[in-house]
C-alpha cells in the first residue's frame, strides 16, 4: 500500500539540484560534416542531434510556397533511446505533434523569403532520451539552423518546467516526471532569446494560473544559459575563422 | 555617438548585438532594432566606415546574376536544356544561348549538350521567383569533357581563387593542370590523373584553412611552387571586386 504524502510539503530534489538547476548541458556545432548544418546537443541523460539540409527543391510540387521557402521538421526517438523498452520505429501520433511544434517554435525567427518554393529540411534524432526531449531538439535545431547558415533574426531556446507539488523546478528528468507522490505538471517552453517571446508552450498535469506564471519566469532565467552555450558553441565551430 | 560592440572579423550568432548607434547603417546579413544593429545569420562581421555586413560562413548556394559556375545538365527540353546548378534551383540554358551554331527544326539537342555533362556557364538572369537563365556565350564558357568534379562550400570559393586568381595559378602551374572553378562550389580538374589527385588534396587543404592569413604561401610551400603569384594566364572574367564571378581557365 503506498503511503499519501501530503503535497504541501516541500519536494527534494533527488539529484541534489536545487529548483533553478539545469542538470549538466553540453552543445557542439557541426558534429555530422555531410549535412548543410548539425548540432548536438546534451542535457542530462537526453541527447538530441539535428541535421539541417537545405535550402533545397521541395517535392512533392503541391508544397511549394512561390511566396516563402518553407521549415519541415522531423523529430524522431531512435528505437533504443528509452528506459529499455524498445519505441517502435517511424513516425507516430507523439512524434508527428512534436515535429510540428518544433517547426512552430523555430519559424517566427527563420527568414525564408529568399528561397522561394525550396525547403529547409530539419531532422532531430534522439539516440538516449530521460524527459526535456523536445526541448533539447528544439535547441540543437536552432544551432543546426544558424550553422546551416539560414537568415535567422535571433536564437530559441527551449526548457522544460515542471511544478511538483506547488514549487516549480526546471529541467525534470523522467524520474521527477513520473513522481507518483506529488501532483506533476510539466511545462516545456521555448523563448527566442532577445525579444523574450514564447514560441513554444504546452502543459502536461494541472496547475494554477501563479504557477504558470512562476514557471514561464524560471524558464526565462534557464533559457538565458542554454542561449550562452548555444552562443558558445557556435562560435566555437567557427572560431578558427576569425583571424 | 554610436558602438561597435562587435570587432571587425568576428563571428556573429544569430540575433546577437554588432553595434548600437542610429550612426551605424545596417547591411547584407544585418538589421536594425531600434537602437542595435543585430545580426540576421551567423557570419563574419565587417565594417566599412560605419555600414556593417556580414560575411557568409556556410550556407548553399543562392544563384546570382553574371556569377560564373558550373553545371550538370540534367534535362533536355524542347528548346533548350535543363542545368543543375548545386543549389535549391535549377537553371535554363536556352537553345540560343546554348550555342552560336544554327540549330536544324527539330533537331537532337543532346547532339550539343547530353545528359550528364558538365559545363562552365554563366548566369544572365534571375527572377524574384529564383527562375535562372544561363549562357554559354562569353570567353571561357564551354562543355567541360574528361576531369574530375569536386564539391566545396560556395563560401570558401573566394580563398581558392584567392585575389587576383593568385592561388588558383599557382596550383594549375604547379601541378599542370586545368582548373576551373565556379561560384557555386563546383571545382573542375583535368590533368594526368596523379595531378588531379593532387589538386583535390590542395583544394581539401584550403578548405580546412580557409581562415589562415597568408594561405596563398602555405599552399605555395605545400605544392612546392616556384611562383607564388599569378602567371598571367588565367582570364579575369568578371569586375575588380575579389569576391564576385570569377572563372579561370
Amino acid at each position: 500500500m503506498k503511503t499519501q504524502v501530503n503535497i504541501m510539503s516541500k519536494y527534494q530534489r533527488t539529484d541534489g539540484r536545487d529548483a533553478d538547476g539545469i542538470r549538466p548541458m553540453e552543445a557542439k556545432v557541426g558534429v555530422i560534416p555531410q549535412a548543410d548544418g548539425s548540432a548536438m546537443f546534451k542535457i542530462g541523460n537526453t541527447i538530441a542531434y539535428a541535421a539541417v539540409y537545405g535550402p533545397r527543391e521541395l517535392y512533392p510540387r503541391f508544397l511549394q510556397n512561390p511566396e516563402t521557402g518553407i521549415l519541415r521538421c522531423n523529430y524522431n526517438m531512435m528505437p533504443f533511446s528509452g528506459a529499455g523498452d524498445r519505441v517502435r520505429p517511424g513516425a507516430n501520433r507523439r512524434s508527428k505533434e512534436i515535429s510540428m511544434v518544433t517547426e512552430n517554435a523555430l519559424r517566427p525567427v527563420i527568414d525564408l523569403h529568399d528561397c522561394p518554393n525550396a525547403v529547409v529540411d530539419v531532422f532531430i534524432e534522439l539516440p538516449q532520451t530521460d524527459a526535456g526531449s523536445r526541448c533539447a531538439g528544439i535547441t540543437a535545431a536552432a544551432m543546426a539552423l544558424a550553422d546551416a547558415g539560414i537568415a535567422m533574426r535571433d536564437m530559441v531556446s527551449a526548457i522544460a518546467v515542471g511544478r511538483i507539488g506547488d514549487g516549480s523546478y526546471v529541467d525534470l528528468s523522467y524520474e521527477e516526471e513520473a513522481l507518483e507522490d506529488y501532483p506533476v505538471a510539466d511545462i516545456p517552453m521555448a523563448f527566442v532569446n532577445r525579444t523574450g517571446e514564447v514560441t513554444l508552450l504546452q502543459m502536461d498535469g494541472e496547475v494554477q494560473t501563479e504557477g504558470i506564471m512562476d514557471a514561464l519566469a524560471k524558464g526565462r532565467e534557464a533559457c538565458k544559459r542554454i542561449h550562452a552555450l548555444q552562443t558558445q558553441a557556435l562560435k566555437n565551430k567557427f572560431q578558427g575563422d576569425t583571424q | 555617438m554610436g558602438e561597435q560592440l562587435l570587432a571587425n572579423k568576428a563571428i556573429a550568432v544569430p540575433g546577437e548585438e554588432i553595434a548600437r548607434g542610429m550612426d551605424f547603417v545596417p547591411a547584407a546579413g544585418t538589421y536594425r532594432d531600434k537602437e542595435s544593429i543585430l545580426a540576421a545569420r551567423l557570419g563574419l562581421v565587417s565594417t566599412d566606415n560605419r555600414l556593417i555586413k556580414l560575411i557568409p560562413l556556410s550556407g548553399r548556394y543562392l544563384p546570382k546574376r553574371g556569377d560564373m559556375i558550373i553545371g550538370q545538365v540534367i534535362d533536355v527540353q524542347l528548346s533548350g536544356w535543363r542545368i543543375e546548378l548545386n543549389s535549391a534551383y535549377t537553371a535554363l540554358l536556352s537553345m540560343k544561348e546554348g550555342t552560336s551554331e544554327y540549330i536544324e527544326k527539330g533537331a537532337d539537342l543532346r547532339k550539343y549538350f547530353d545528359l550528364g555533362d558538365w559545363i562552365g556557364t554563366k548566369i544572365i538572369n534571375v527572377t524574384t521567383q529564383r527562375l535562372v537563365d544561363v549562357s554559354m556565350r562569353g570567353p571561357g564558357l564551354h562543355k567541360l569533357s574528361g576531369g574530375r568534379i569536386i564539391k566545396v562550400n560556395p563560401s570558401k570559393v573566394p580563398r581558392i581563387i584567392g585575389k587576383q586568381g593568385s592561388m588558383i595559378g599557382m596550383i594549375k602551374n604547379a601541378t599542370n593542370t586545368k582548373v576551373v572553378v565556379g561560384q557555386n562550389g563546383v571545382i573542375w580538374v583535368s590533368g594526368k590523373p596523379g595531378d588531379e589527385i593532387r589538386v583535390l588534396d590542395v583544394i581539401r587543404k584550403i578548405e580546412r584553412e580557409s581562415h589562415k592569413s597568408g594561405l596563398t604561401d602555405v599552399i605555395k610551400t605545400y605544392l612546392g611552387a616556384p611562383d607564388a603569384v599569378g602567371d598571367g594566364n588565367y582570364e579575369q572574367m568578371d569586375d575588380q571586386n575579389e569576391d564576385t564571378g570569377e572563372h579561370h581557365e
